[in-house]
């Protein structure tokens, strides 16, 4: 089956693009799905961390291109999800050692092998976001309810729509459903009305997430977390299933919480 | 544009004409199917070798009219041969609002005028033609239009639109819009949600002040050298 090229993406910096992409890979894999992650932020590479996978690194995506290797030996197979492999990115190096068209060329030999291909892209909008961006069947677009992320995301949104790569995607991620509620943080509906994009999740801030990152365990393997649970869903939409949005208004009063001891892992 | 005179007619393209620039240097392509153009440019490039190695280039495409996706193709071929393209010129509209999208130069040779002189290019009078959008402008886009500006969509925060005549959106203005950019002091611009980062008639600037009450299509135009935002009110336009 060819597979689909996700990239994730964001204009900004730090809002959460390595994150998500190693959680929908990895509830991707979960879900049986055969996944491999690219990691494109040549120079600055996390993806590899973030999955736990860094100290198994022999060769890296600079090495294929560059034909030092051949693709199986640059891919690192994830041993608690046989389904999903990483490629990491070159440290050593810098985005000008990768062309659009390599990671196209790349992209096609992948996509015989897997169902998804997902590709995490570096901050910003130069050579390394359109290389991220050139092999891309589905693009998402992550931003934080902050005006300045928003702003980054309205302005990658764009990019995208004109090299003919749209629409893009939406996942709101880090929200803090108390501070929305007290009209602190931009609400999902102002971050809608703005973007005007299709919205395919909705990412609680979660201490969880801080965690596991750093224990380079993806927290989408972790059935209790609401965020984990979030990533779960982005996932399933992307298989094509119709998820309902996790209710985050968590307003933690003791009815609340018998339900939800009740309703375990409900939406 | 000067064309070369007695060009063999058997090639199936002109070739395109490299000529050294203040800005870097200025390529002006032949007529004929975009693909061969394409092509062939590409060909000349790759004929020069290291010689062009690191070069800013301007490609002036003439009357072709070309997508998104073949000037962003051309932008990354060029960008494979180590050379950066960095404006396109164009005698069609459509293209340069496309070059614009992709953040690309449209004019060389005239660096950004201080502001608030105008951009426009002064060889139309205001109000002497006006061009539509129909689509939302995102943050980073800008609109540059001498005449007046129509806009079916929304201006996000971040993206310009200049016009030396009246700008007219039907949609939400969050941007920085600049209306008679080359001094015309009766010029207006509307919007159906008046809520501009910042808002310019001919020299004079105005910020949009906090919101109260409820959403009503308004007008600003300039009284005695002061921007104001007037209620729509059929009643009372002329």
């Amino acid at each position: 089956m060819p597979a689909k090229v996700v990239t994730v993406t964001s204009g900004k910096g730090g809002v959460g693009k390595t994150t998500a992409t190693a959680n929908i890979g990895a509830a991707l894999a979960a879900n049986n799905q055969k996944v491999v992650c690219i990691d494109a932020d040549i120079g600055l590479r996390n993806l590899d961390v973030v999955l736990g996978l860094e100290n198994r690194i022999v060769y890296d995506l600079v090495d294929v291109i560059e034909g030092r290797c051949r693709l199986r030996q640059a891919m690192i197979r994830d041993k608690r999800l046989p389904e999903l492999y990483l490629i990491p990115a070159a440290q050593t190096r810098d985005k000008s050692a990768v062309s659009p068209s390599d990671m196209v060329r790349l992209c096609n030999e992948l996509r015989e092998e897997f169902d998804w291909v997902m590709i995490d892209s570096p901050a910003g909008i130069e050579r390394g976001f359109r290389n991220a961006l050139a092999p891309a069947d589905i693009v998402i677009v992550i931003t934080n309810p902050e005006v300045s992320a928003v702003r980054d995301a309205d302005r990658i949104i764009g990019l995208i729509e004109s090299e003919e790569k749209g629409p893009a995607r939406l996942v709101l991620n880090r929200i803090k459903p108390s501070m929305v509620k007290r009209g602190d943080m931009l609400s999902m509906e102002d971050v809608l009305e703005l973007l005007a994009v299709e919205l395919i999740g909705l990412v609680p801030d979660d201490e969880v997430v801080v965690v596991s990152t750093n224990r380079g365990l993806p927290v989408a393997l972790d059935g209790k977390s609401k965020a984990g649970q979030a990533f779960r869903n982005i996932a399933r939409r992307l298989e094509g299933d119709q998820v309902p949005f996790l209710n985050l208004d968590d307003n933690g009063s003791f009815f609340d919480r018998l339900k939800s001891l009740i309703r375990p892992g409900g939406n | 544009m000067q064309q070369p005179s007695d060009l063999d007619k058997k090639n199936m393209v002109e070739k395109a004409q490299i000529k050294g620039i203040r800005e870097g240097l200025l390529i002006t392509v032949g007529e004929g199917d975009w693909e061969q153009v394409h092509a062939s440019l590409l060909e000349q490039l790759d004929e020069q070798g290291s010689f062009l190695h690191g070069a800013r280039l301007a490609v002036d495409v003439g009357t072709h009219v070309l997508k998104a996706a073949e000037l962003g193709k051309l932008r990354n071929d060029i960008s494979e041969r180590e050379l950066t393209l960095w404006a396109v010129l164009s005698s069609s509209p459509m293209t340069e609002q496309t070059a614009q999208t992709l953040g690309l130069a449209t004019r060389i040779g005239k660096p950004l005028p201080e502001y608030p002189a105008a951009r426009p290019d002064p060889n139309l009078q205001s109000g002497e033609e006006a061009i539509l959008v129909h689509r939302t402008l995102r943050s980073g886009s800008s609109l540059n239009h001498a005449g007046h500006i129509v806009v079916i969509g929304d201006v996000n925060p971040g993206a310009e639109i200049i016009a030396s005549g009246d700008v007219v959106i039907w949609g939400r203005l969050r941007g920085m819009v600049h209306a008679g950019a080359e001094g015309d002091e009766n010029a207006v611009v509307c919007a159906l949600d008046l809520s501009p980062t910042q808002l310019r008639i001919a020299g004079h600037i105005a910020v949009t002040p906090q919101r109260r009450g409820k959403l009503n299509p308004e007008k600003a135009h300039l009284v005695n050298g002061q921007v104001v935002a007037e209620t729509w009110d059929p009643k009372k336009s002329k």
